[in-house]
């Protein structure tokens, strides 16, 4: 079943257009990576998907529901409250910069968005959320708040905040770029660990070993087009395209 | 008159310059914070009124403003109000002027706040009432306090022009006694009231910001 589908997505910023017709869809169980030189526009695509960034033109749906559609004139038009609403449930993002909630402890980062946007029972919000921690490995971490953190540690809490909404996709905006490499494999160690699991995922990464490593599909951008998409294998040892290749010669030594 | 009659006086002066104080920051706090949203609203007509609010009440002198409240309705619609209205003016004088200081306050500590903390909110399903007063206003909360304290303290000072009103709150009174006695201890030991009052709300202020230290 595809959770995720993009077509024919663009988007301008006033006369200056940034994604050019970007058409992705995403399989229950698959995970993405999406490589690709800075400005190519990965991000953006990533903000438009999870409405942070608003498209010019372009249809968007998650599990069949439409979020974005594009009408007679070519404009983008979203759906009503309650459908966006309801749609905003199906995916959970990841932030470079983790954007914990300072003033709550590591536990209320976790359990207040269940409780009080999902309105779920407070116990089972609890319950859920110290299992989440172990698996990050911070059952001890509970009551810490994210400034007494190191970067890798608030970038595990995020991810739980991210999972504790059950979400069927989840989104990765660059989730070790902030971080120093001895840090870094914490995340890798986490996604991985997510990816073992089933758990559908998109990653924007600049870790080209490891999108090799977990990916099912690479698709690599540059300036704001899809180049090229397949296996790993097929992008990273058999890439078709020039751009690609000039882009993976920095990575392969 | 003996030093403790005067005192007593003084004292009594103190429980109304304390009433104001109250009353003030009661009614300007929340008021700063609908014009610091009116400040920031997305409608041009509803920045320009605040932005024009917030000109006029920092632009003039209290005082000035204090007896625009007392008497513009006498000498705008020829309303005849009662004495009580000295207190209420008092009130609203000073609310009015307060919360156009807390709003510029506030506006500089809402739009201190990181973008991400919104977008963070947003992904995870807040809605904007629910976004604004779990995750923005306390944090906003612990960054203005020490501009607001400066702002508290202040107040505590401002309470002596409420003797433009001829409201009987210290400083009037310290001035009467001194005029009637031809002597300026009331004014001195008014002084040194004033400083008590200050230092009790300095330490108070102290102990809520390292309440909110709880976290960086």
């Amino acid at each position: 079943m595809k959770l995720l589908e993009i077509s024919q997505l663009k988007k301008n910023y006033h006369s200056l257009e940034v994604l050019h017709d970007i058409s992705i869809s995403v399989n229950e169980g698959e995970v993405v990576a999406i490589i690709g030189p800075s400005g190519s526009g990965k991000s953006t695509l990533l903000r438009c998907a999870t409405m942070l960034e608003k498209v010019s033109a372009g249809e968007i749906s998650y599990m069949g529901k439409q979020a974005v559609s594009t009408d007679e004139a070519g404009k983008a038009v979203y759906a009503e409250n309650l459908q966006l609403k309801e749609i905003q449930n199906y995916f959970g993002l990841v932030f470079q910069n983790f954007n914990l909630f300072p003033h709550y402890s590591v536990l209320k980062n976790i359990v207040d968005a269940p409780i009080s946007v999902q309105k779920r029972n407070k116990k089972e919000a609890m319950q859920q959320a110290k299992q989440l921690l172990e698996k990050m490995g911070l059952e001890d971490k509970g009551n810490a708040y994210p400034s007494q953190l190191s970067g890798g540690q608030q970038q595990r809490v995020a991810i739980a905040r991210a999972l504790a909404l059950n979400p069927q996709i989840l989104f990765f905006d660059e989730p070790t770029s902030a971080l120093d490499p001895e840090l870094t494999g914490e995340i890798l160690k986490v996604i991985r660990q997510l990816a073992k699991e089933r758990m559908t995922m998109v990653i924007v990464t600049h870790e080209m070993a490891f999108a090799k490593e977990v990916a099912d599909r690479v698709i690599f951008m540059d300036g704001g087009y899809i180049v090229e998409q397949g296996t790993p294998q097929e992008v990273f040892e058999n890439p078709k395209m020039d751009r690609t290749k000039q882009f993976l010669a920095r990575f392969s030594s | 008159m003996s030093l403790v009659n005067m005192i007593q006086q003084l004292l009594a002066g103190m429980g109304a310059s304390l009433a104001i104080f109250v009353l003030t920051l009661l009614f300007s706090l929340p008021l700063g914070l609908i014009i610091a949203f009116g400040r920031m609203s997305k409608s041009k007509p509803i920045v320009f009124v605040s932005n024009i609010y917030i000109s006029i009440m920092r632009g003039t002198p209290l005082m000035l403003q204090l007896l625009v409240v007392y008497f513009g309705p006498y000498y705008l619609f020829g309303m005849r109000l009662s004495s009580e209205y000295r207190f209420y003016a008092t009130i609203i004088g000073f609310s009015i002027n307060y919360a156009a200081y807390f709003a510029e306050i506030y506006r500089s500590g809402i739009q201190s706040i990181p973008i991400g903390q919104y977008e963070a909110a947003k992904v995870l399903g807040y809605t904007k009432p629910q976004t604004f007063w779990r995750i923005i206003f306390p944090q906003m909360a612990k960054r203005v306090l020490p501009p607001v304290t400066n702002e508290v303290i202040t107040l505590v000072k401002d309470t002596s022009l409420a003797f433009v009103l001829a409201y009987a709150e210290m400083f009037t009174i310290a001035k009467q006694i001194a005029a009637a006695q031809t002597t300026i201890v009331p004014l001195f030991v008014a002084g040194i009231f004033y400083y008590l009052f200050n230092l009790v709300v300095a330490v108070l202020m102290e102990q809520l910001e390292k309440r909110l230290n709880y976290y960086q």
